[in-house]
């Protein structure tokens, strides 16, 4: 009842600073926070960061484990995206298995990374019937908004920072490494909310109140890889060129990071 | 694995000596978004606390009019561990520190102040490296107090134990895995009450006598640091939290 009003509250004052072209902390519409990446904070993980945009903080930790193959891909290794929002990071977080909100943030990640070929499953491969699997483990520790795109900082930053397990008789040596884990592109993702006829880059939670839709765009340095709308908004096709365009630009200050 | 020697002229594998605690940083305020929370690294540990509340009980049904209850959630990150990658959701083992971590925090706060409200505690262990119990503990109390939650006394937790024959304070994980037995204790360090106890091994009288004097020791420099942590946390302005991971 109160979050309901005071989310009223937040939409007009957004609603108002906007129709005067401005932001609440005065940056312009398409200007990330400021944004540090952390990578190798967690030791017992093949590979982790932190990433940091504004007071949102996002920790991801890479693991590999031994699993059987799926049986259309019986030489390819496999790759999954998990993300828990911790209920330290927000009141709007409860302990409890993962909601609609948390399986959208993996899978939204897990399509950019997935997409864009970065990695080579059949070097996963250990035997007939065994592969390597990756693990990419999203902790969201701060929830100022903009949660997909520091999540996909932190598991691209993650990634960069994972190194090939050792594999001996069919098993993981644990603690020993067998170089970096080998990645040809870096995907980034930048999120546009929608508010009227405007779009503001990297909302912040106060800000995501008054918004009526969100889009998600991944991209590697030459290709679109992932895109999710979120949120009840429309968007024209017009919106979505000028976005993709943006996305472009600006994912490019996000691989500079990396 | 084979069992280490935990024991070799008289040193610890670490090079540690048997009352010496492992390096341990502290910090308050680290999560924007909490009422309270905190940051300990202590060893090869990485803890992070955030608290909530008191705030309105959900489910009601669940609120006493009394006084307040409190929700406690220990869990591990799954990649906290060198091993295999820990599946997510709550263990019997996650179950059962929850509860008696919870319980320490409900003989310190003075929650009859609050009638009908709930106080959340959440520890995650983002890397384990023994004695994550202890070091959650000693977290969760800076995140309460840094919530500004009235409690009787700073409450701070250490394991002690019994590696190759010897007595000895804060175990490392190797000494907890391959040792003889493993003492988490939580001590509030004003009256020395003991606030959880749990003990797994074969120890004498005397042993559990040495234990708790050892643990004893260990709790002032623990309840210093907390305190410092504190000082340091509220001393100048209230600046944007980060977590120093």
């Amino acid at each position: 009842m109160e979050t309901k009003i005071l989310d009223e509250l937040k939409k007009s004052e957004l609603l108002s600073l906007i129709a005067e072209g401005k932001r609440k902390d005065g940056r312009k519409f398409d200007e990330y926070r400021k944004i540090t990446v952390e990578k190798g904070v967690i030791q017992n993980a093949e590979g982790s960061a932190l990433a940091k945009i504004g007071k949102t903080q996002v920790l991801c930790g890479v693991k590999f484990g031994v699993s059987i193959p799926y049986p259309d891909s019986p030489k390819e290794g496999t790759m999954m995206v998990m993300a828990e929002l911790l209920p330290s990071a927000s009141h709007l977080f409860e302990p409890g298995p993962p909601g609609e909100e948390s399986i959208e943030l993996a899978r939204v990640v897990d399509r950019g990374i997935r997409s864009a070929e970065i990695m080579d499953f059949s070097s996963f491969f250990i035997e007939e019937g065994k592969v390597l699997s990756v693990f990419i483990d999203l902790y969201v520790l701060d929830h100022d908004g903009d949660l997909i795109d520091a999540s996909a900082l932190a598991s691209m930053a993650a990634l960069l920072d994972a190194k090939m397990p050792l594999i001996e008789e069919g098993a993981i040596v644990r603690g020993k490494s067998a170089g970096p884990l080998p990645l040809k592109e870096k995907v980034v993702t930048c999120t546009f909310a929608k508010v009227g006829d405007h779009f503001l880059l990297d909302t912040t939670l106060d800000e995501e109140a008054g918004v009526e839709g969100r889009f998600s765009i991944a991209t590697t340095p030459t290709h679109v890889c992932g895109i999710q709308k979120g949120g009840s908004g429309a968007f024209s096709k017009k919106n979505i060129l000028e976005l993709v365009d943006l996305s472009f630009k600006k994912g490019e200050e996000l691989r500079a990071l990396l | 694995m084979e069992k280490p020697t935990l024991v070799v002229e008289g040193k610890r594998l670490d090079g540690r000596a048997f009352d010496q605690l492992r390096p341990i940083k502290m910090k308050a305020h680290v999560i924007n978004a909490a009422d309270g929370s905190a940051y300990v690294e202590w060893g090869d540990n990485k803890v992070l606390v955030g608290v909530y509340g008191p705030k309105e009980c959900l489910p009601r049904h669940m609120a006493n009019p009394y006084k307040a209850i409190v929700k406690c959630r220990y869990s591990m990150a799954p990649f906290s561990v060198l091993e295999e990658r820990i599946r997510t959701g709550p263990s019997r083992r996650s179950t059962e520190l929850s509860m008696v971590i919870r319980q320490v925090f409900e003989h310190t706060m003075f929650l009859e102040a609050y009638p009908e409200t709930e106080i959340d505690i959440f520890i995650d262990i983002l890397q384990a490296g023994g004695g994550t119990r202890c070091a959650g503990i000693t977290a969760a109390s800076i995140a309460l107090a840094d919530a500004g939650i009235p409690m009787r006394d700073l409450i701070c937790a250490v394991s002690a134990g019994k590696i190759d024959g010897q007595i000895a304070v804060d175990l490392s994980k190797d000494e907890d895995n391959y040792g003889e037995a493993d003492v988490p204790v939580a001590i509030a360090p004003r009256n020395k009450d003991i606030l959880l106890f749990q003990m797994d091994g074969l120890l004498t009288r005397d042993e559990i006598e040495h234990m708790l004097d050892l643990a004893y020791s260990a709790s002032s420099v623990i309840n210093r640091m907390q305190v410092d942590a504190l000082k340091e946390a509220y001393s100048g302005e209230r600046t944007e939290a980060v977590l120093p991971l």
